[in-house]
């Protein structure tokens, strides 16, 4: 929709609290936390820009007790843990509410995440703080006014960032199981996390060049971790975006897992960004919506990710000592008409896409984690493990509702049944295969017209 | 079990091997020596997990002394203490399919139901293992609730359902739902025996919806677990609803060790090798660790704020007069509460001189006669009944059985009682057996009334059934509570989660005492933040009444004046506002209309009998179950009746006032089909259809197709597709869809056709058009999970619907893959067509809406505007409210009939999609209309309706409106939202009479919005 014709369509929304620029001198900006070694990274970013951030870790029962007080309870998990843990950082008294500002990010997808901010508002509000004004994270053009304004030098460090956290995300999934000396993966991932940061706030090392530099001097260190060879359980981690990645979300799942003896595997951040600039590129495929332009622009942001995010694995795997991480193409490649691709609310086809490919990588054991009632998932998720479980008939799937009501035991108990199912492989077993560079040249555009033929044959 | 079971298996392994299965609420442990089952055994534990597992293993220490022994432990409640003696665990799940691996290779499937976890393992064609997920009602624990509530054994429950003649649908997804749906059963006089058997049937369809998942539980069958050991009612249900015959249908004599001997032959694969005295050890070492369950404060700290605390409360008590003495007339309110029957007898003067308290057990119509017996023996000829009103659930019922003089409306009675205590009430809440109710006084009148749903569950039974469930008395449980020094939290969602929260918590080592504590605090938050939605004592208010039987519970009141805060008044008479209120209702009411009481006399009532029996209404096509009640004297009650039809009213007699929903069901009828010589299209008349179905029925037909719909919904088309649903926490609308489907195959259309439009039409109303998820991309997960699709083609392609040429493009692709070509110009012909076509539908209804406006504002009647989305005009989602709302008098619109050319609104919201714009535009228009009220529709399950509600609440809020939310699913009990309607209208009238004048009008809104 041109932003023209929102203007005239756009109800006036209600007034609240914005942002004015000479607030950046002296209010503190909270962010909440979702992946803690990517948020801590780009953290150093926002610090670079002016913002004074600060990366909330406030967990526990007290966020989960603010967030069901103050966000309707049915709405999702993720709105009431991120809104929660703000009102419980704000009410501790650490901050001036008089020089405080809040980021939340906003993806303009179909789904409820896009109310979030809403959602926010109304909850600082209800809790005396409606003066807070808050501050939108998105590519979309919302909250015009009010959102945290981004320049092309601060994206390309966001990019980095995102980048390096994928990469010790990886890293540590890949040591931690196996580490012969309890917390040697920790502080090299607590070492090289505060090392990018610094290196990132002083605007370093954000240039593909440079990064390249860096990358292996990060996998060699890892690779230098003393492990144990030992076979084990890899556990795939999927699901909606928040209780997928947040250890406040899911329980400390990746942690569980470690602790049951398992690897868990994530699919990258990297790759939830890619799949929102995908969809623009969908919109006008499908639709001829958003215009040639943007659908343009979209394309080469897409291909500039794919080229960044190809780098960083082709780094992992030329140092040869761990399993890399699938590019994104791949990822949308191993799709294969499964699901349309233009199913694009929540998570969408990404979920499907992700499960498809670990299978086809060798993780034969998934979690597929999302909130209570996410409705996307009922599709992606949920609706797409009879077809899944039919053409990989190995597979072993479980899906986890997780929710403030929710108890560890029986999600626990759930995944505990997937791994006695399980089958352990050896010790950082290869992928059984991997793609040639070559799928990341080809347009999207052309490529997904393909895949629907394929898709729409293989229905008939 | 017989003891001459082998384990062949097991054979070979020289150790004795014990397998120990710690379920959710039963112990149970085999010992095989030799492959032989040489001893078993199952108990309950009553949560002491450790201790039990020690006296267990105690019974047979002279048998184990010496040996070597293989152990491993399996269960829901065994993990802890696996870990806690370093024994092996096994999933109790994985632990099943060994045992029946060993034991009958030849089965496909295996049910097993256990006390909170219901699982499915499927042998054949792939294995697969499915446990219940986080919303589940169909287990042990749901079983025997229902017991609870029909006031039987478990025991006599199965007698019971084995001599049933009818089957009720009874929901199991949750206990609310079901309670719902059994106590008016109960109430209208439905017989125990099919009520049992119907509750039985409602586990087995929750088994099967909810854990086959699309796939057919066929084959040889094997039941296991407790449940189904247990309850042979439950095993018939089972096989005739799988169809299974009775070779197929496996109920082995180990159905309760299945588990405990899976792990017996997981410990024989595992190294561990013991002692019964270093088990014994292990166990008994340091029984309690320290909790690491989060927990509150304690709810005294000291004797002396106990002491204040029972003071201040002593205060609120009502006077009472002896019965054997007083003389004069006197005045009779009855509760017919859906747990409790409460009545009051009270003199001129509005003091007490009778009262009762008791569970109704399951038939109220025998406790009131039983009562009114009492009172007239004890009164003697000194007392007049001058005037007797009649509330609650059993209203009707009651009312008509004793010809009692007015019925009223719960939250009325309650308003009344509270009234009385404290003028300046502003806030009531009322916690009963298992409804918890709750409003807000303006103007000295009810302002806005909140009920609970499924999902915000735990009320006083709850609290009830925990204490049975743990040994102990309801009084006593509670009790204990008060002094506890650490109560846990224990969350605040559904029962379901409480049990496993529960269990966590003593798996923790919280004690009894701490566990009432951390209940009582679980049913008042949920009473806050789910219910009432508050999120500080101002918005509750400044002059709060408590009541209801759950206040009663000290801990529960000291709960909630810790949550909020702030003290409350709990009237002693707590349980019994409703009764007291309806008493206060019939004097002041009797006494204006100058009337002569009606209620049985003594010689009538001597005369009294009560029958009931079932009935299926021939009225129209919707064959409601009707209960009919006779009263001996020839006059009768039927109930269960959706219409006026049912209650044996003649059609003729029946005023049709304007009902959009009937409308817009006709005008979807009445589009017919067209000539097919291209084939014959099936739309599914679901979900977003409801809606597009004149639009694409235009362009289909234009382009030579047959057009054919599914029609609307019905229980029995739901449960054709009901197998296939692999997502259970789905709304209903959505499952529907799965039965659209079949039965458009089944009809041999060639093709169904339902797109993924991730948009929807573009109606400039909101910042963007989209679908709720499902809506949009239902048919990705049709595509995946129904067999039967591949019978025809299925047509679903992305399409935008906003503009004309891509739409024809993309009907171009689809229809050039699939039929003969067709050129695009005749498709643009036909989009053309369409458009006008659904811009015909859109404005009939605008039109029509006027028109009932018009009809209702000339003939004095109230408009309701019964707010949803385009799907909920199918019968089966709104399950009839439309009709009753139109029984109860007030004129049905449509949210998209009303006008669309108000001002924009400020939101606090992103509006952005199409259906949910629609509501708040229609709340608007509400707030602008005194003669106009909103409910609002919404179905179990939607998630984007958690962001509208509040919206839609806050919008009629501030335009002094009352604000209805009506939640609704598979099974809706008609009762509970005829009391939110009667509440409305009673709300309405209160309002009338104190002359608070609904000032809100066009203007000065418009003010508002350029301010």
């Amino acid at each position: 929709m041109s932003q023209k014709k929102v203007k005239k369509n756009q109800a006036e929304q209600a007034t609240y609290a914005r942002f004015e620029p000479h607030m950046k001198k002296d209010y503190t900006v909270l962010l909440p936390t979702m992946l803690p070694m990517h948020f801590s990274m780009m953290e150093g970013v926002f610090r670079a820009y002016g913002y004074n951030t600060v990366l909330l870790k406030n967990t526990g029962q007290a966020v989960i007790d603010k967030g069901l007080k103050y966000v309707h309870n049915d709405t999702c998990y993720p709105a009431q843990l991120v809104i929660g843990q703000f009102l419980d950082a704000i009410e501790s008294g650490k901050y001036d509410t008089n020089k405080l500002a809040l980021v939340i990010t906003q993806t303009g997808g179909g789904c409820r995440a896009s109310n979030y901010i809403f959602l926010l508002r109304k909850a600082l509000e209800r809790a005396g703080y409606g003066h807070v004004p808050v501050l939108s994270l998105n590519f979309s053009g919302l909250e015009k006014g009010s959102s945290l304004e981004l320049s092309l030098g601060m994206i390309r460090r966001l990019v980095a960032a995102a980048l390096y956290g994928d990469l010790l995300m990886h890293l540590v999934n890949q040591c931690r199981p196996y580490e012969k000396n309890e917390g040697d993966t920790e502080r090299m991932a607590d070492k090289w996390t505060a090392y990018l940061k610094n290196e990132l706030h002083c605007g370093r090392l954000y240039k593909d060049r440079d990064m390249q530099k860096v990358y292996p001097k990060i996998i060699r260190d890892f690779a230098s971790i003393e492990v144990e060879h030992r076979s084990v359980v890899r556990v795939g981690i999927v699901g909606e975006i928040f209780v997928k990645f947040s250890p406040l979300g899911n329980n400390d799942l990746e942690k569980f897992l470690i602790h049951e003896g398992a690897e868990p595997v994530v699919p990258d951040f990297v790759g939830f960004c890619l799949y929102c600039i995908y969809d623009m590129l969908m919109d006008y495929k499908l639709y001829k919506m958003g215009g040639k332009i943007k659908a343009k622009g979209a394309e080469i942001i897409y291909h500039y990710l794919v080229r960044r995010q190809r780098r960083m694995i082709e780094a992992v795997r030329q140092e040869g000592s761990f399993n890399a991480p699938t590019p994104f193409d791949v990822t949308v490649a191993s799709l294969k008409g499964m699901i349309g691709i233009g199913m694009k609310m929540g998570e969408g086809w990404l979920l499907t896409a992700e499960m498809i490919e670990l299978i086809e990588h060798g993780v034969k054991n998934i979690v597929c984690t999302q909130p209570f009632g996410c409705l996307p998932n009922h599709i992606a998720g949920k609706g797409m493990m009879k077809p899944l479980k039919e053409k990989y008939p190995d597979v072993n799937i479980v899906a986890i509702d997780y929710d403030a009501g929710a108890t560890r035991v029986n999600q626990e108990n759930r995944i505990k049944l997937m791994l006695a199912n399980a089958t352990p492989v050896p010790f950082r077993g290869k992928h059984e295969s991997m793609p040639e560079e070559k799928t990341a040249q080809q347009a999207p555009i052309a490529e997904e017209k393909t895949e629907t033929k394929e898709k729409e044959l293989s229905k008939v | 079990m017989k003891e001459s079971l082998k384990i062949e298996r097991l054979e070979k392994i020289a150790e004795t091997v014990i397998g120990m299965d710690v379920g959710s609420t039963t112990a149970k442990l085999v010992v095989v020596e030799n492959g032989e089952v040489v001893y078993s055994r199952y108990e309950r534990h009553f949560s002491l997990v450790r201790q039990k597992a020690l006296s267990m293993l105690g019974d047979i220490k002279e048998h184990l002394k010496g040996k070597k022994l293989r152990f491993a432990i399996s269960g829901s409640a065994g993990y802890g203490i696996a870990c806690a003696i370093g024994i092996p665990f096994v999933q109790e799940v994985f632990a099943t399919s060994e045992t029946v691996r060993a034991m009958a290779p030849q089965t496909d499937a295996v049910v097993e139901l256990g006390g909170e976890d219901a699982k499915v393992i499927f042998f054949t064609g792939g294995t697969d293992e499915r446990m219940n997920g986080s919303c589940a009602g169909g287990t042990g624990a749901f079983i025997d609730q229902m017991a609870t509530l029909l006031d039987v054994t478990p025991t006599e429950l199965d007698e019971l359902a084995r001599k049933h003649r009818r089957l009720y649908p009874i929901a199991s997804r949750c206990g609310v739902f079901a309670k719902t749906d059994i106590q008016p059963l109960l109430n209208q006089g439905a017989s125990k025996e099919d009520v049992a058997a119907s509750i039985y049937q409602a586990v087995v369809n929750q088994t099967v919806s909810g854990l086959a998942q699309g796939r057919r539980i066929t084959g040889n069958v094997m039941f296991l677990g407790g449940p189904l050991y247990y309850c042979r009612g439950l095993r018939e249900r089972f096989k005739e609803t799988l169809q299974l015959s009775d070779e197929a249908a496996i109920f082995p004599d180990y159905a309760l060790y299945a588990v405990a001997m899976g792990a017996a032959i997981y410990a024989s694969t595992q190294e561990v090798i013991t002692d019964i005295d270093s088990l014994e050890e292990a166990l008994s070492r340091t029984p309690r660790t320290e909790s690491a369950a989060p927990a509150h404060r304690p709810l005294f700290a000291n004797d002396e704020e106990y002491k204040a605390f029972t003071e201040r409360h002593a205060r609120a008590s009502v006077d009472t007069v002896d019965i054997s003495s007083y003389e004069g007339d006197a005045y009779l309110g009855i509760d017919c509460g859906s747990t409790t029957t409460k009545l009051v007898l009270m003199t001129a003067d509005q003091k007490i001189l009778y009262s009762y308290y008791h569970s109704n057990r399951g038939n109220p119509v025998e406790i009131v006669r039983s009562q009114l017996e009492e009172i007239y023996r004890l009164i003697g000829d000194r007392v007049k009944i001058a005037g007797a009103a009649v509330t609650g659930y059993g209203e009707e019922l009651i009312k008509n059985a004793f010809h009692v003089d007015y019925g009223i409306v719960e939250t009325i009675a309650h308003f009344t009682a509270a009234r009385h205590f404290n003028p300046e009430v502003d806030f009531i809440l009322d916690i009963g057996g298992q409804d918890i109710k709750c409003f807000h006084i303006a103007n000295r009148s009810i302002d806005s009334i909140m009920l609970n749903e499924a999902c915000s569950s735990g009320c006083g039974s709850f609290i009830e059934t925990f204490a049975k469930s743990l040994g102990y008395g309801a009084e006593e449980f509670s009790k204990l509570g008060l002094l506890s020094r650490a109560p846990v939290d224990l969350g605040s969602r559904c029962t379901v989660f409480m049990n496993s929260s529960v269990k966590q918590a003593q798996k923790d080592g919280a004690s009894v005492e701490d566990i009432s504590a951390g209940l009582c605090m679980s049913v008042v938050k949920n009473a806050i933040y789910k219910v009432i939605r508050a999120s500080s004592a101002d918005e509750l208010g400044k002059h709060i009444v408590v009541q209801g039987g759950t206040f009663l519970n000290d801990a529960v009141l000291r709960s909630f004046e810790l949550e909020i805060g702030r003290d409350v008044v709990r009237p002693a008479i707590a349980g019994l506002m409703g009764a007291y209120g309806a008493a206060l209702y019939a004097q002041n009411r009797i006494q204006k209309d100058g009337k002569q009481t009606t209620v049985l006399s003594r010689e009538e009532l001597a005369a009294f009998v009560h029958t009931s029996r079932a009935a299926t209404c021939r009225g129209c096509t919707n064959h409601c179950q009707l209960t009919v009640n006779s009263f001996g004297n020839g006059e009768k009650y039927i109930s269960g009746n959706q219409c006026e039809r049912g209650a044996g009213i003649s059609p003729d007699r029946i005023v049709t006032l304007p009902n959009l929903y009937e409308f817009k069901r006709q005008s979807l009828m009445s589009l017919a089909s067209g000539e097919g010589k291209r084939g014959t299209i099936g739309l599914p008349l679901a979900l977003g259809m409801y809606e597009m179905y004149p639009f694409f029925h235009r362009i289909f037909t234009e382009l030579g197709f047959r057009v054919v719909n599914s029609g609307f919904s019905s229980r029995n088309l739901y449960m054709k597709g009901q197998y296939s649903i692999p997502s259970d926490t789905a709304c209903y609308p959505a499952k529907l869809m799965h039965g659209h489907i079949e039965k458009l195959i089944e009809e041999g259309v060639d093709a169904i056709f339902y797109p993924c439009l991730t948009y929807n039409f573009d109606e400039k109303m909101s910042d963007n058009h989209y679908n709720c998820p499902v809506v949009a991309y239902y048919s990705e997960l049709l595509r995946s999970n129904l067999d039967s699709l591949s019978r025809v083609k299925f047509l679903y392609p992305y399409l935008n619907i906003n503009d004309e040429n891509v739409l024809t493009d993309g009907l171009f692709a689809m229809l050039e893959e699939h039929f003969e070509r067709i050129p695009r110009a005749e498709i643009k012909r036909a989009v053309k067509r369409g458009y006008e076509a659904h811009k015909a539908h859109m404005e009939a209804i605008r039109e029509e809406g006027e028109r009932a406006m018009k009809f209702a504002r000339e003939n004095g009647r109230r408009i309701l505007i019964l707010s949803g989305r385009p799907y909920h005009i199918d019968p089966e989602i709104n399950h009839g409210i439309d009709k009753l709302a139109l029984s109860l008098g007030f004129v049905v619109v449509s949210e998209d009939a009303v006008p669309t050319d108000l001002p924009p609104r400020r939101l606090t919201v992103l509006n952005q999609w199409t259906y949910h714009a629609r509501l708040y535009r229609a709340a608007q228009y509400a707030t602008q209309h005194a003669d106009t009220e909103l409910v609002q529709l919404v179905s179990f399950g939607c998630g984007i309706d958690a962001v509208t509600t509040d919206e839609v609440h806050t919008i009629l809020e501030e335009g002094g409106k009352l604000y209805t939310q009506i939640k609704i699913d598979e099974i809706t009990n008609l009762g509970a939202v005829k009391i939110r309607l009667r509440s409305l209208i009673g709300a309405l009238e209160e309002r009338a009479d104190t002359e608070a004048p609904l000032e809100c009008t066009y203007t000065e809104l418009e003010e508002g919005v350029h301010q």
